[in-house]
């Protein structure tokens, strides 16, 4: 799957995460974190983004977190939701109902 | 060498020698007669104390390089008297003094950090240190650790000669010429001066600062003239509005008005809350609606208090006038209420510090205290308590008098989330040890009540709040449920550079902190 717009997806509330997705032309996925936690938690937050841009079929995407305390189930959400807008796509649930 | 909580401790920092904690009511009994820097001594020849400036007042205490100077922090965050002192010595080109406030707070313009990187001060000695200070300590800006003694342990550490005071700074919102000043008048009030009593008594000099100059002899009274050197009359000395900025807030945050509400219950379930009982409940979010649903369950059951003690808020002085507590011990007030309370009401009292904390004298307050309800940044699984450093090791808070109250207090209550944004509350292992668990009886979650099996009175609560049908869980429970949610954190990893020595309430180290690596 190749994005052709941004998206963005979250707030900069307290324990949220603000994800904005844009197109790259290089392959790759470059992920920019700010965030408080990021000592802690940065590979994680990583990891968690690799893995729905995985499930999407994105290969090449600049993806920005502005996190401020995000458990990792909110930036999952927060970047499928992201990823969803970019392609102005619905999110398939039916992955969910395993 | 290890100390009783398990703290990995160097013999030796600078010119600091580590007394290891020993655990509590291990401390030495007795300690050497008082030392004081107090000289009996005549008053100036001329009977003129008021200097018309600080530069003048300064230079008339012979302050000199290297030397101890101290400030109260009851104006909080609204201090100007700090940054103007201070200007007014780096102006007179006096540098290497050792910096001792009561703590301090995040004063901005000028910062504390930029007297530190001009060699005016050197060493800081306080209860807390956070804000842009915090950081730059934590990051290595000074040669010497700073040392952080919980409330009741400055007393303690002055008297002992641990901490000589060459000039005594007290900011106060009403002085007369003579130096007979307070906080509880005036424009600016900021009510209790409780912390410099013993500065007053102790210090070599003392300078009184003040907004407001009255007519002799200034009514009431806290400090009194034949402790004062001289006085000076400044344009402001703080900011009333700011006095109670980050404090004296009630929180609409549905888990936390949760988590106060389980904190009253647990209080309501046990045997000691009846006629006469007494509390001490804080300043934090969880702590002021705390207060209020603790009001609420005495109403109730119509149980009135005899006293409430440390530091006051708004709504304490809102239950004294309910005729809900008998007597107020104030040792400092968070609010603009609760400081010019203090003026109004004969049942509402200003303390002493070391009435309050210190537990080298012949008795503190906070011996007859029932119920202490403390906040915390971590709580780890052996009951030990973090209140001074962050997720990252950032310096967060400041010791106050929590390991004094969970010590001193029959039942200390620490009321805390799980987690707090991705960030455990409740971990294996706290970054920084400040109170040792063997003095929490209980951790009050959004997620259950935890009772410490190893606290003097576990079996009288595990019954009482059994019989009242509140949830109870283990900590290891609330440990595993806070990691469940946020994921095992990277541990912080320091340098070997010890930045901050926290010491107890009796002077030895419950830890150190070390400079967090970049």
């Amino acid at each position: 799957m190749r994005l052709t717009k941004a998206g963005i997806a979250g707030t900069m509330e307290s324990s949220d995460v603000m994800v904005t997705v844009r197109p790259a032309e290089e392959a790759g996925i470059r992920i920019a974190i700010e965030s408080k936690v990021e000592a802690q938690y940065g590979d994680e937050m990583r990891q968690t983004v690799l893995d729905v841009m995985n499930d999407f079929g994105i290969e090449a995407a600049e993806v920005e977190l502005r996190d401020r305390g995000a458990l990792d189930c909110v930036i999952r959400a927060r970047t499928q939701t992201a990823v969803c807008r970019a392609l102005g796509t619905g999110f398939d649930w039916k992955g969910e109902d395993r | 060498m290890k100390n009783a909580v398990g703290r990995e401790l160097p013999e030796q920092i600078g010119n600091y020698t580590v007394k290891p904690f020993a655990g509590t009511g291990k401390a030495q009994k007795v300690l050497p007669p008082v030392v004081s820097k107090r000289q009996p001594r005549l008053g100036p020849e001329d009977g003129k104390k008021l200097c018309e400036s600080l530069q003048e007042a300064i230079r008339k205490t012979g302050l000199k390089d290297g030397m101890t100077i101290s400030f109260h922090h009851s104006f909080r965050e609204g201090d100007m008297i700090i940054g103007q002192v201070l200007t007014a010595i780096r102006a007179l080109g006096i540098k290497g003094l050792r910096f001792a406030p009561s703590a301090v707070v995040n004063i901005k313009n000028p910062s504390i950090v930029d007297f530190v990187k001009d060699g005016t001060i050197d060493r800081i000695e306080a209860s807390g240190i956070r804000g842009e200070l915090g950081d730059a300590v934590i990051d290595g800006l000074m040669e010497q650790p700073v040392i952080l003694r919980p409330h009741g342990a400055r007393p303690r550490a002055i008297e002992t000669g641990e901490l000589q005071i060459d000039v005594a700074f007290i900011g106060a919102s009403a002085s007369d010429e003579y130096g007979n000043c307070t906080g509880q008048i005036g424009p600016n009030a900021c009510g209790s001066l409780g912390y410099s009593f013993v500065d007053a008594a102790n210090a070599a000099q003392v300078v009184i600062v003040t907004d407001n100059l009255v007519e002799y002899p200034c009514c009431p009274t806290s400090i009194s003239q034949q402790y004062v050197d001289y006085v000076v009359v400044i344009d402001q000395i703080g900011d009333p509005a700011k006095i109670g900025a980050g404090a004296a807030r009630m929180t609409k945050n549905p888990r936390d008005l949760m988590i106060a509400s389980r904190a009253a219950d647990a209080i309501a379930a046990s045997r000691l809350f009846k006629d006469g009982f007494s509390f001490q409940t804080g300043a934090g979010a969880i702590s002021i609606a705390c207060t209020n649903y603790l009001a609420e369950r005495m109403e109730e059951r119509g149980i009135k208090a005899s006293f409430a003690l440390g530091g006051m808020t708004a709504n304490i002085i809102e239950m004294f006038k309910k005729g809900l507590v008998r007597v107020l011990e104030c040792s400092q007030s968070f609010d603009a209420v609760a400081a010019r309370a203090i003026a109004e009401y004969p049942n509402i009292l200003e303390i002493d510090n070391s009435v309050y904390s210190n537990p080298y004298t012949r008795g503190s307050m906070l011996d007859k205290l029932n119920f202490g309800v403390l906040g915390a940044l971590e709580v780890d699984t052996d009951f030990n308590l973090n209140i001074l450093t962050g997720m990252s090791g950032e310096m967060m808070g400041g010791l106050g008098g929590g390991p004094d109250v969970a010590d001193g207090a029959d039942i200390s209550i620490v009321t805390i989330p799980v987690i707090r944004g991705r960030t455990p509350s409740i971990v294996p292992k706290v970054f920084t040890c400040c109170t040792p668990g063997d003095s929490v009886a209980m951790v009050v979650t959004e997620a259950g009540i935890a009772l410490n099996p190893k606290h003097k009175y576990y079996d009288m609560l595990k019954e009482d709040l059994e019989a009242a049908g509140l949830k109870l869980v283990t900590i290891q429970y609330l440990c595993d449920l806070a990691l469940s949610y946020t994921g095992i954190p990277k541990p912080i990893e320091t340098t070997d550079k010890v930045v901050a020595v926290v010491e107890y309430r009796d002077g030895t180290v419950i830890d150190v902190i070390r400079q967090i690596k970049r």
